[in-house]
């Protein structure tokens, strides 16, 4: 049955459409005008003639950017971070949330609780801080001088993450997992087998989540990694940031691009990636965030 | 009889858990021996505990220690040696950064007014934060073509994905000061500001960024563009949970859009409104010190209204090295903080009979 629309659900209507439309093209905006930034004239930049599309098309301030060996060291940096780092608190995330999910484990609750208490109760920046540095003397006292991974290895886990983990395994029927073990699996076999691939939009939330978060992670790494050549993309693009909005208060700028737009550049060029994988990932974040109703 | 392990718990088939062993010798002989029994089922079991060393290790080491080093807040500052060796001080620190007196003074203004800033920065997310989400989510559930509303959502979650560095950077450069020497015109958005008459010609020329006064709105807005897109989907989830009868009843009933938002609507999504406020308030007091110190480093003028708890700490220890102070301030923003879950917590389970944690 199609019935009229009254007159305050149309009002509603037409009101809802445009207040999205606005609030997604402002959501977009500072993107779109970074991508334009990036590759308009040096005057453009400057006298903040730019409102939308490029004028005095220009591609120097990228190919200055790649031509500069500090930009490709950051970006292979942040790959190395995301890479291992991903990986490495997805292993123990997986392993941890699957022994968790049994109800044969001893001491449930107290594992559980350890786990929780950390999502109510942080140290704080200074403490963190401290013990990074001290982490950082030992890791150095047994030979790994490379300090990303310490980054890799001390960072980067989440409780909330293993929870979500967790309540996934727990959905697996326990049925399924008698007749794995009925047929002589053994617990690994279990896990990779059987409780993995039924869970796989899960262990995929979670490790867009633990790749996300290594891809954008600066402070720490800012902090812990004394090497230049060592530091991330984030801290690379903050330390351009720094240096170039400086420089032109100084006068000293001879290119035919502004300033402004080798930052622009550089952000364009970091979040890229994230703009190649979200649309593939997009369809669970939803899914994410819903298992994060979190039970006990 | 001697029980074994695998007799202590014992699988229902039934009801498909384990159940202890309702056989009385058994169970004297589990409370008997308990610790052996343990020992046998951790042995049994082996793999299974295995899994969850690393993670306990993880956490202990990299979140559990460094509670430890806040016993450095009890401690005379001493740069030198670990915190193990320090000499206890007792609540000094506590008292002076509280307090203030003697040599306290300046440094207890600058905590207490930290401590303004990170209660009115929490409280103004929660105004008007909190409410933008559930405003989007009823308006995306509107939108009846999918094409249309997916394509809207996925924009409004972009920015939730970038990172503080990039978003900070967006935000500098958008707002920022123009130039006297060469006569160039602020940052866009403070020309569209100023154009719109919201601020002058002169804050805008200043830089948005370097005056106190807009800060906290800074802070704020960009906050709303960077989650209440992905926010939303919860509240989206419940509000498409809601069956197309209960709004063709109301409809039948005469309800026009308002009194269907108001009896139906608002009712099937009050719970989750609930939880999520209830989860905000838990989470008042951890201000992300990375947005707040990307935003105001080497911006001593806009301290005064962007310094949070956790920045104070940090420019405690870095500029004056002082450890043991700066995790005290830490020490009692997160016990207050970690009131506030628990509080929380225990409300929203009375309240609705969900647990948070």
């Amino acid at each position: 049955m199609k019935r009229k629309l009254e007159i305050s659900e149309l009002i509603f209507k037409i009101f809802s459409y445009l207040f999205l439309t606005i609030f997604a093209l402002l959501c977009l905006y500072p993107f779109l005008y970074a991508v334009s930034a990036s590759i308009s004239g040096r005057h453009v930049v400057e006298y903040q003639e730019l409102i939308l599309f490029p004028k005095d098309i220009q591609f120097e301030a990228f190919s200055f950017m790649f031509g500069n060996n500090q930009f490709w060291n950051a970006y292979s940096n942040t790959l190395f971070l995301t890479i291992f780092g991903t990986v490495w608190s997805l292993v123990i995330s997986i392993m941890g949330g699957y022994a968790l999910s049994k109800k044969r484990l001893l001491f449930r609750k107290a594992f559980n609780f350890f786990l929780v208490f950390t999502m109510w109760f942080s140290a704080g920046i200074v403490p963190q801080y401290l013990n990074y540095l001290a982490t950082k003397t030992v890791f150095n006292s047994i030979g790994i001088m490379d300090d990303k991974w310490l980054v890799v290895i001390a960072m980067g886990m989440a409780a909330m993450n293993i929870i979500l983990l967790r309540n996934a395994f727990e959905n697996v029927p326990s049925e399924i997992e008698e007749a794995a073990i009925v047929d002589g699996s053994t617990e690994m076999q279990v896990l990779t087998k059987v409780f993995i691939p039924m869970s796989k939009s899960t262990i995929a939330t979670v490790a867009l989540f633990f790749a996300i978060s290594r891809w954008n992670g600066y402070f720490w790494a800012r902090q812990m990694i004394s090497n230049a050549n060592e530091q991330p993309l984030q801290v690379f693009i903050r330390n351009q940031l720094e240096q170039y909005t400086d420089l032109e208060q100084l006068g000293g700028w001879t290119a035919n691009y502004a300033p402004d737009s080798v930052i622009f550049a550089l952000i364009v060029c970091s979040i890229i990636p994230i703009l190649i994988i979200y649309p593939f990932i997009q369809k669970y974040f939803a899914k994410g965030t819903n298992a994060g109703g979190v039970k006990e | 009889m001697t029980a074994k392990a695998s007799d202590f718990l014992i699988y229902d088939e039934a009801s498909g858990v384990y159940r202890e062993n309702p056989e009385q010798a058994v169970r004297d002989d589990v409370e008997k021996h308990y610790w052996r029994h343990v020992l046998q089922m951790v042995v049994k079991d082996w793999r299974l505990y295995l899994m969850l060393v690393p993670m306990i290790l993880v956490f202990l080491f990299w979140r559990y220690m460094p509670m430890y080093e806040l016993l450095g807040s009890f401690k005379v500052d001493d740069v030198v040696k670990p915190v193990a060796d320090q000499y206890f001080k007792g609540f000094s620190n506590f008292k002076g950064l509280l307090v203030g007196s003697g040599t306290f003074a300046t440094l207890s203004t600058d905590f207490w007014r930290a401590m303004r800033n990170t209660f009115l920065l929490s409280f103004y997310g929660l105004l008007f934060g909190f409410p933008m989400p559930i405003i989007l989510a009823l308006f995306f559930n509107e939108i009846k073509s999918d094409i249309v509303r997916s394509g809207m959502q996925v924009f409004t979650y972009l920015p939730k994905f970038m990172s503080t560095v990039v978003m900070t950077s967006l935000v500098i450069m958008l707002i920022r000061q123009g130039s006297s020497a060469t006569g160039a015109p602020p940052g866009i958005i403070s020309q569209a500001l100023a154009a719109l008459g919201l601020i002058s010609q002169e804050t805008a020329q200043n830089g948005l960024l370097n005056n106190p006064n807009y800060f906290r709105a800074i802070y704020q807005i960009s906050g709303i563009w960077e989650t209440a897109g992905y926010d939303s989907i919860v509240f989206f989830a419940a509000i498409i949970a809601i069956s197309p009868t209960s709004y063709e009843a109301a409809q039948i009933d005469g309800a026009n859009k308002w009194a269907q938002m108001r009896y139906v609507v608002l009712p099937s999504i009050l719970s989750t409104i609930v939880i999520m406020l209830i989860t905000r308030i838990g989470s008042m007091l951890s201000i992300g010190y990375e947005k707040v110190l990307l935003l105001n480093e080497e911006r001593v003028a806009i301290y005064q209204t962007s310094e949070v708890i956790s920045t104070f700490s940090w420019r405690i220890k870095t500029t004056q090295n002082q450890s043991g102070l700066a995790s005290a301030a830490e020490m009692m923003n997160n016990v207050v903080g970690m009131l506030l879950v628990i509080g929380a917590n225990t409300i929203a389970r009375k309240a609705s009979n969900v647990s948070l944690y």
